[in-house]
């Protein structure tokens, strides 16, 4: 295994793999968050998130999905690192794009991005609701008290257009990023020919631009209700 | 119709004496230059000066001339073989410049491809990965008569698209990240799509991937750079057959 990953291709195949994990974890965390701009008295999302809270399942995944975007990033820096030593003298005058997207050739840009969004967006968030409860008010949906998630994300967003327009920003780049990663992931681990090439690239646009507007669906919404 | 002529251009090329000295960029100017004559002509007529004027030539690889051989390279203007596609530097033309402007030559920028003298660089790591799998075994004894293997017409075009490959380089100087993935892919393709490839099929690509690691290629982050600059088309789609073949000879053992 150790000289699986030493293989350039091996060390591709996590990153894929990894990468394919927080493709499926985006999709259940944007279905979730739309919640937040269907039902304006927050019962809907504080549901969501009390259910994802309380959920075995979730609660299984949770230390997963740090370990997957731990590997996903920590990974990528050392695989850049190996690509930048395959040229040691630089080119002179370059003139690549033509020949490839902006977004295929700054992944470790976007994704670095994107990573200090999440360390932001862990703050405010994450690091709250699980190890600051007691900031948080709460809530009695149905007769179960729990944490007023939707109150803590609201009063975000509807007290500073500055978070509004960052988190506008996250989804940008996570959808910039998206729009190389996902198709690329399917390239690297085999499954692609000259049939799907085109396919996957359709699916991945389609998605990438799907994440980006959704997440930013979001802020937008309590910027201009607001 | 009749040639134009380009009557000033600016040539910055990259000049370095053996392949461990350091080098530099030196410009110099050439006048007169027909739209029809080709980029290497161009440079014959430009070494044609220098020697004149006592100045060492500059030393740049070419053979055929006619675009299949791969022996030709540079990279211009910041393109590997110019701003032309689907072609070679002695297909290149001079109309593709302007009278007046300055055109950047430089060699192959690779840890694998090592520069020897000026813009001619050391292309035996391409070899090296060959003698590694990129062959067939074949027994002694009769010739077989034509046809008494099958083979699909579909298998056959996709091989040969694949063996189309020249084996220049443009893939690996026109990748961010110096990977010989393409040429590599166009290698395993092209025998692993005929039934004579199938002896070695297991073996071929993790052999020929390792080689390719251990001579200091980065690795390949699908930017699709380097089916946009081979002057043969070829496609990245062979790519995801080689991480194919790999994973699978990987994981199956």
């Amino acid at each position: 295994m150790s000289k699986f990953l030493a293989a350039s291709i091996g060390r591709k195949f996590l990153m894929s793999i990894t990468g394919l994990f927080l493709v499926a974890f985006i999709a259940v965390h944007l279905t979730l968050n739309l919640l937040l701009i269907f039902d304006d008295s927050g019962e809907l999302f504080n549901l969501g998130a009390n259910f994802m809270a309380t959920n075995p399942a979730i609660k299984i995944m949770e230390p997963l999905l740090g370990l997957g975007f731990l590997i996903h990033i920590l990974w990528s820096f050392y695989l850049e690192f190996q690509n930048w030593k395959a040229r040691p003298v630089k080119y002179d005058k370059k003139n690549m794009s033509g020949a490839s997207s902006w977004a295929s050739r700054n992944m470790l840009v976007l994704g670095a991005l994107v990573m200090v969004f999440l360390i932001i967006h862990i703050i405010n968030f994450f690091w709250v609701i699980k190890f600051d409860p007691h900031t948080m008010s709460t809530i009695v949906i149905g007769g179960e008290e729990m944490e007023d998630t939707y109150t803590l994300v609201a009063d975000l967003f509807k007290g500073s257009v500055a978070y509004c327009f960052f988190y506008i920003l996250g989804g940008l780049l996570l959808g910039f990023h998206l729009s190389h990663g996902f198709w690329s992931a399917f390239q690297t681990l085999g499954l692609n020919n000259k049939y799907w090439m085109k396919r996957w690239q359709a699916i991945g646009y389609a998605y990438a631009i799907i994440v980006a507007i959704g997440f930013a669906a979001i802020p937008l919404y309590f910027l201009v209700k607001f | 119709m009749a040639d134009k002529i380009l009557k000033k251009l600016n040539i910055k090329v990259w000049r370095q004496k053996n392949a461990s000295s350091k080098g530099k960029f030196e410009t110099y100017t050439i006048e007169n230059i027909s739209t029809g004559s080709s980029f290497l002509e161009m440079m014959d007529i430009l070494n044609n000066e220098l020697i004149e004027k006592g100045i060492d030539p500059i030393a740049f690889d070419h053979d055929c001339r006619e675009g299949i051989c791969g022996t030709c390279s540079l990279y211009i203007n910041g393109r590997p073989h110019g701003p032309d596609t689907e072609v070679t530097t002695c297909q290149l033309h001079m109309r593709k410049f302007k009278d007046g402007e300055t055109i950047t030559v430089e060699p192959w920028r690779a840890a694998a491809f090592p520069v020897i003298k000026d813009l001619i660089v050391d292309r035996t790591a391409f070899e090296k990965i060959l003698q590694a799998g990129g062959f067939v075994s074949v027994n002694t004894g009769g010739v077989p008569d034509a046809n008494t293997i099958p083979v699909a017409y579909e298998d056959a075009e996709e091989s040969m698209d694949a063996a189309a490959c020249i084996g220049c380089g443009a893939c690996v100087a026109a990748c961010k990240n110096s990977s010989a993935m393409l040429f590599v892919s166009a290698k395993v393709s092209h025998l692993a799509k005929l039934p004579q490839g199938q002896v070695e099929a297991k073996k071929r690509a993790r052999n020929m991937v390792a080689k390719m690691d251990e001579l200091g290629f980065g690795g390949c982050t699908n930017t699709g750079a380097c089916e946009v600059e081979c002057p043969k088309s070829i496609s990245i789609t062979n790519i995801a057959r080689l991480n194919r073949e790999y994973l699978v000879s990987r994981l199956s053992r």
